[in-house]
């Protein structure tokens, strides 16, 4: 039989250092820096922005990667994002619309798409697609990724430009569909597909430079990928100095060599 | 490594084991002793979470939760922010999706005391909450051990309600499941392999560790 005192001495001492752990559990880890949303586009771009801005003011700002749809979706939840940079502006003039941003924020760059594919893939990426037509043609596609176009932005222009080639019935029973555009990128250039089309900006990052190959494809293919950011309700300074710099100079260098086009129009 | 999101995952898994604990002993014990009509039913409810799909139950907790449903308005009210895409949520999640892993290693153990030892407890004049510290809890120690083991080590592993209700908010909802995750879209395989190696290495720890202690127990009582 088990002592009981020496149980309950032990049971004491357990319970002590359970309030112990459970009071340190309960003081919040939570980062100071302003949480920042970004559309998974933006992946390896907005890191290099976000390093830059550290430089130059000393302050950091936390960044979350994923599809602009889900973040839309978040931020009407109440998640506690300061700042949000969307693949397309429509979730950003929907949530302005409904109350959700200080304003209508900036357009900040126009995307634009590639087909991409590893070395090795039986698939040699061309802006016009011609040979991903070929390749349907022979059988020799087998899986084929592109971001969700449900709601990911860069998955939808991949259906558009898809549709206007004319292969969408065709490569639609091959498609794998990432959550957001970078998971696409990682799908499209693993061994288990045979390429795929993403965002212009991944294709362009030493990441996937090393991977495989891209061509751009037409932006007449697809309605405009204009991106757009915003400031939301619970902005405090550093988000809204790190608004403007994005902007800046510095910051549009950065854009426009992971393929980014300027917008034209200031708003 | 994701040091804040590794300490989340922690905190998340402490926490819950701290509410279930109280929960489970109380829930468990009811269910090894008393007997009554729709008790399979209960038993039922709190199984539930071990085959329902983890995305099912995170659609049903982003309704339910969620900054239109009444709970989520009551806290918005009461704490002044929502409850969904918050750590807080995500705590109210796990303890639920938890319930299962908890409270029947607790019943079997319980299960397991001779109820003659407690009828002589009782016949004694033991009061019951005497009887729970001084009978109860010891002999039913190693299931309870194992409730809370398991609780911990599935909280760090759960991935899909997480990313249900929580979204992938740094220091907040970023849990380092969801990190690996994140790590392994952004091409950074190396991070990713090195937190995946740790989280491997804690959950054998844990299993490991319960199981030693059952047995020095088991060896002790037998």
């Amino acid at each position: 039989m088990i002592d009981a005192p020496g149980f309950l001495i032990r049971l004491r001492r357990g319970a002590l250092a359970l309030a112990a752990v459970s009071a340190a559990l309960f003081a919040p880890a939570r980062a100071d820096s302003p949480i920042i949303a970004g559309a998974s586009d933006l992946q390896f771009a907005l890191a290099e922005v976000a390093a830059a801005f550290k430089r130059e003011t000393g302050q950091d700002v936390t960044l979350s990667m994923g599809s602009s749809g889900n973040f839309a979706r978040q931020i009407r939840q109440g998640a506690p994002f300061q700042m949000f940079l969307s693949a397309d502006e429509r979730y950003v003039l929907d949530l302005a619309r409904d109350g959700f941003t200080r304003d209508e924020g900036t357009l900040y760059a126009v995307g634009r798409i590639a087909v991409i594919a590893r070395h090795g893939s039986p698939l040699r990426p061309d802006g016009s697609l011609d040979s991903l037509a070929a390749a349907l043609a022979a059988g020799g596609i087998s899986r084929f990724a592109i971001a969700n176009p449900e709601h990911a932005p860069y998955g939808k222009r991949a259906e558009e430009a898809l549709r206007h080639r004319g292969l969408w019935e065709a490569v639609r029973a091959k498609l794998v569909l990432g959550e957001n555009v970078s998971q696409a990128a990682q799908f499209a250039t693993s061994a288990n597909t045979q390429g795929g089309i993403v965002a212009y900006s991944l294709a362009l990052s030493p990441q996937l430079v090393a991977r495989g190959t891209y061509a751009l494809i037409p932006e007449e293919w697809h309605s405009p990928l204009r991106q757009r950011m915003v400031l939301l309700k619970n902005a405090g300074p550093v988000a809204e100095r790190f608004f403007a710099y994005v902007k800046e100079p510095a910051s549009r260098a950065i854009l426009r060599r992971f393929g980014f086009v300027p917008p034209v129009d200031a708003n | 490594m994701d040091w804040t999101a590794l300490w989340l995952s922690l905190r998340l898994a402490g926490l819950t084991v701290v509410v279930l604990l109280p929960v489970g002993i109380a829930l468990g014990r009811w269910l090894a002793y008393r007997d009554f009509p729709g008790k399979g039913l209960v038993e039922a409810l709190i199984a539930l979470p071990l085959v329902l799909p983890p995305t099912v139950f995170g659609y049903y907790l982003l309704v339910a939760f969620g900054a239109a449903s009444p709970v989520g308005q009551f806290w918005q009210a009461a704490f002044g922010k929502p409850l969904v895409f918050t750590f807080d949520g995500l705590l109210l999640a796990s303890i639920i999706f938890n319930l299962p892993f908890a409270v029947q290693p607790m019943q079997r153990g319980f299960e397991a005391i001779p109820p003659e030892v407690r009828e002589a407890a009782a016949c004694c004049g033991m009061s019951p909450w005497r009887s729970l510290l001084r009978v109860d809890l010891p002999l039913a120690w190693p299931g309870i051990l194992t409730a809370m083991v398991l609780s911990f080590a599935h909280t760090l592993g759960e991935f899909g309600i997480v990313l249900m209700v929580g979204g992938s908010i740094p220091g907040e909802t970023r849990t380092v499941a969801i990190a690996i995750y994140d790590r392994v879209q952004a091409f950074d395989n190396a991070a990713a392999a090195e937190m995946s190696t740790l989280l491997l290495a804690i959950s054998l720890a844990a299993i490991a560790l319960t199981f030693a202690f059952s047995r020095r127990i088991g060896r002790k009582l037998g």
